[in-house]
């Protein structure tokens, strides 16, 4: 195989480099490890941090894609035209189990009537028989529910054994590391008052492994949230989402950074006609309304594209490069607000007097401000990246719906809720497809809300005084 | 006072022209109108001749800055920056890339998008205050964690499905109203229930949210402790002092928003056919009509501005300690 390497995959590849040096930096600095630390304290905060690396994890996995080399004896390597992930391999079985069309979870029959031809000839209108989903059941009415039964009993209890071990691999690390023996570390964890909260942690990680453990044996057969129109799996379609909510949330921010701190602690800092200018810039860029400038620029990148089709070789290329700018664009309609933040932050450190001070022995402006001011700052920055992040995954799913947010072949949730919003009005109605985003969205958007509220708890230095 | 608002609004020049300029590079720079041309006709096998045609149609025909052939000032007006950008500046918004008249269309469409984001925001407001102080006089109980759990819960849920939601329990399973449409005059108030229901209830977590933490903070102020200290029960301290405190933020926040008011909501009035400028806009993008989309955007940028300035005149009205200057 051939491994391709999409834009966005850089940025997350640059995004996973840059948050491993600064974790590293940052354990050897009490100062920046304190609030972090608040942070991993807080229940609330250890089970939500565990939820979105769950959710973090699909979208790495998801995020190195490579193309399959085609089996052709003798002469050139030939790769496959689709452009696959790591991730798609290990769902290999739900990408490729594809029905007719639309078909309710665990459902053994289509949603749909169709001809059916009779054993003695003739043809009848009835519910076919699905190609994949519950195909290994000799009489589905009879064996369905049993089947699914011990489906559930055996992953509950792979999920089981898989958190059993990673249990025990902590213990044995905890209790190497400090030279104890398990009992003891196992004791700890237990005891109540524990300073990091062991028994939520784990706890959490079990429900999720668990859960994990019975999607995928149950999926192995079924369509666990039914299938669409096209007859795709839509848990395999949710799943695949993750990874695009995930990206519009991390990169938009650090697509954003650079000018919002550049521009801010500048205008801050310099103030003057540097600070005039640069208010003019965000006050313009503020003025018009968000959603119309993603619109214009979208309608224009559209139109670009439909006359540069040849530049691009492929469809995933394609709407990579789109996800990419969207993420841009969402930035530049975004930066305003951190960067005013920063401006009057910047305004208020440039009085103090450790500054005055640095200024008066003559300390040059860049070592200044990336001394005294940037660290002093840096807050400000991480409580915008994590509030941010549930507003834009939201934020994706209304634009998509309009059509001008991803790409219409990519997966996100706003798509499947664009596909899925007449599927309402039909006579059966098809709920699954708005189920699943709703499900995997609000879970991903709750934790978020979550875990934002607790860092910006452990972050603020105004909320701490007042404890 | 007046000088103060004249100055303002003297203010808003530039950042206008910046609006239009950055509209302007971005619908005729970045891609020339032959581009677009070529797109609204369907990209490949167009003859020049059509891209030509289109163009003379549409009043794209011209030079963009600056017309050599011209006369005196004609050199500078009759250009696509004058014809389509700088004339936004009266509020000519010219015709749509369909034939139709812009600036008609707006003063039409305006009134449906008023008659729904104007209820949403009274109602929400209210019920928002109520709630919040609700819980604010349970506050540090479970009646607190519940509600705040319940905020978070909302806040969570994205806007579409609010939409999805609310009319397929309301417009489907119950049949108490129509699910979309609208209707002339006041026949159009059974159209506009669901929307509104809609609308305030995907307002809660936020507004909520965000009311209890200014009631909070309010009510951690000396003069609450002193209001205590006199004896006063706990329903005088909230109404009396803590809510009429509050209220300063509260209305220099409704009236930031006051004159967006006009611009719809862009979601809501699409999904539920509602005729107002939201859905003309949703409308515009999806059948990529640039000069809607153009207007449209510095129709926005004119009535942020405004709000900006009401919402400095209003602090000075409602807050004695905020002086102009």
């Amino acid at each position: 195989m051939t491994p391709v390497l999409l834009w966005t995959d850089a940025l997350i590849y640059l995004l996973l480099v840059i948050a491993i040096a600064f974790g590293l930096y940052a354990a050897r600095h009490e100062h920046l490890r304190a609030p972090w630390r608040r942070v991993l304290r807080s229940r609330i905060g250890m089970a939500t941090l565990i939820v979105l690396a769950g959710y973090a994890s699909i979208a790495v996995l998801d995020s190195v894609h490579f193309r399959l080399k085609v089996d052709r004896p003798g002469g050139e390597p030939v790769y496959a035209p689709e452009v696959l992930s790591l991730f798609d391999l290990a769902l290999s079985g739900l990408r490729e189990r594809q029905e007719v069309t639309y078909s309710a979870p665990f459902a053994t029959h289509l949603y749909v009537k169709e001809a059916v031809d009779l054993p003695g000839g003739g043809v009848t209108r009835a519910y076919p028989r699905l190609i994949h989903g519950g195909a290994h059941l000799a009489d589905p009415a009879a064996d369905r529910v049993g089947d699914i039964l011990t489906r559930v009993l055996v992953g509950m209890l792979k999920g089981l054994l898989l958190w059993m071990a990673v249990v025990g691999a902590l213990l044995w690390l905890s209790g190497r590391r400090r030279a104890e023996s398990w009992r003891v570390t196992w004791a700890g964890w237990r005891s109540p008052g524990t300073e990091i909260p062991w028994t939520t942690a784990l706890a959490v990680l079990g429900g999720l492994l668990v859960l994990g453990c019975v999607a995928g044996e149950l999926a192995a057969e079924y369509h666990i949230l039914g299938t669409d129109k096209v007859g795709e799996d839509v848990f395999y379609q949710t799943l695949k989402s993750v990874r695009t909510g995930l990206l519009i949330g991390t990169l938009t921010t650090l697509v954003m950074l650079p000018a919002a701190i550049l521009l801010g602690i500048a205008a801050g800092y310099f103030r003057g006609w540097v600070d005039d200018l640069i208010q003019y810039l965000y006050t313009t860029l503020n003025s018009i309304p968000g959603v119309l400038l993603i619109a214009a620029a979208i309608l224009m990148l559209q139109v670009y594209m439909s006359n540069h089709a040849e530049s691009f070789s492929s469809l995933v290329e394609r709407a990579d490069l789109r996800l990419l700018f969207l993420c841009v664009i969402l930035g530049v309609t975004s930066w305003t607000g951190l960067c005013r933040l920063l401006r009057g932050e910047s305004l208020k450190l440039r009085e103090a007097d450790y500054v005055q001070a640095s200024l008066a022995l003559g300390v040059g402006h860049f070592t200044l401000i990336t001394r005294h001011i940037l660290p002093n700052v840096m807050h400000i920055v991480i409580i915008t990246l994590v509030l941010d992040f549930s507003g834009l995954v939201l934020a994706e799913a209304v634009l998509s719906y309009v059509n001008i947010g991803v790409d219409p072949t990519m997966n996100s949730w706003g798509n499947m809720i664009n596909s899925a919003r007449l599927e309402l009005a039909r006579d059966p109605v098809v709920w699954w497809s708005l189920a699943a985003a709703f499900l995997f969205m609000f879970v991903l958007v709750l934790a978020a809300n979550l875990f934002a509220d607790v860092v910006r708890d452990a972050f603020d230095p105004r909320i701490r005084a007042t404890r | 006072m007046i000088a103060y608002i004249v100055r303002r609004l003297l203010y808003a020049i530039p950042i206008l022209v910046g609006v239009n300029l950055i509209t302007f590079l971005l619908f005729f720079v970045v891609n020339s109108p032959d581009d677009m041309a070529r797109m609204q006709l369907g990209e490949k096998r167009v003859t020049e001749e059509a891209v030509q045609a289109w163009k003379d149609d549409h009043g794209y025909g011209k030079p963009l800055l600056y017309n050599a052939g011209g006369e005196g000032l004609a050199r500078f007006t009759d250009t696509i920056f004058f014809e389509k950008s700088a004339k936004l500046f009266v509020f000519q918004f010219g015709s749509s890339d369909e034939g139709r008249d812009i600036g008609y269309d707006i003063s039409q469409r305006m009134w449906p998008s008023l008659a729904i984001a104007v209820p949403v925001l009274i109602v929400g407001l209210a019920f928002n205050i109520s709630f919040a102080l609700f819980i604010v006089f349970f506050r540090a109980t479970y009646v607190d964690l519940a509600s705040v759990v319940l905020l978070v819960a909302m806040l969570s849920i994205s806007s579409l499905f609010y939409i999805i939601g609310g009319q397929f329990v309301l417009g489907k399973l119950f049949h108490l109203v129509p699910i979309s449409g609208y209707d002339t005059g006041l026949n159009a108030w059974k159209f506009l229930i669901l929307p509104v229901i809609v609308g305030v209830i995907g307002g809660i977590g936020s507004g909520t949210r965000w009311y209890r933490t200014l009631f909070l903070e309010e009510i951690a102020q000396d003069y609450v402790r002193t209001a205590r200290a006199k004896g006063l029960g706990e329903r005088r301290v909230l109404f009396g002092h803590v809510l009429r405190n509050a209220l300063i933020p509260i209305l220099t926040g409704v009236v930031v928003v006051l004159p967006l008011l006009f611009m719809g909501s862009l979601i809501s009035e699409s999904f539920f056919g509602i005729p107002g400028l939201g859905s003309y806009t949703i409308d515009a993008i999806s059948n990529q009509d640039f000069a809607i989309v153009r207007s449209m955007v510095f129709l926005g940028a004119v009535l942020y501005i405004l709000g900006l300035i009401l919402t400095d005149i209003s602090y000075t009205l409602v807050d004695p300690r905020v002086r102009l200057q």
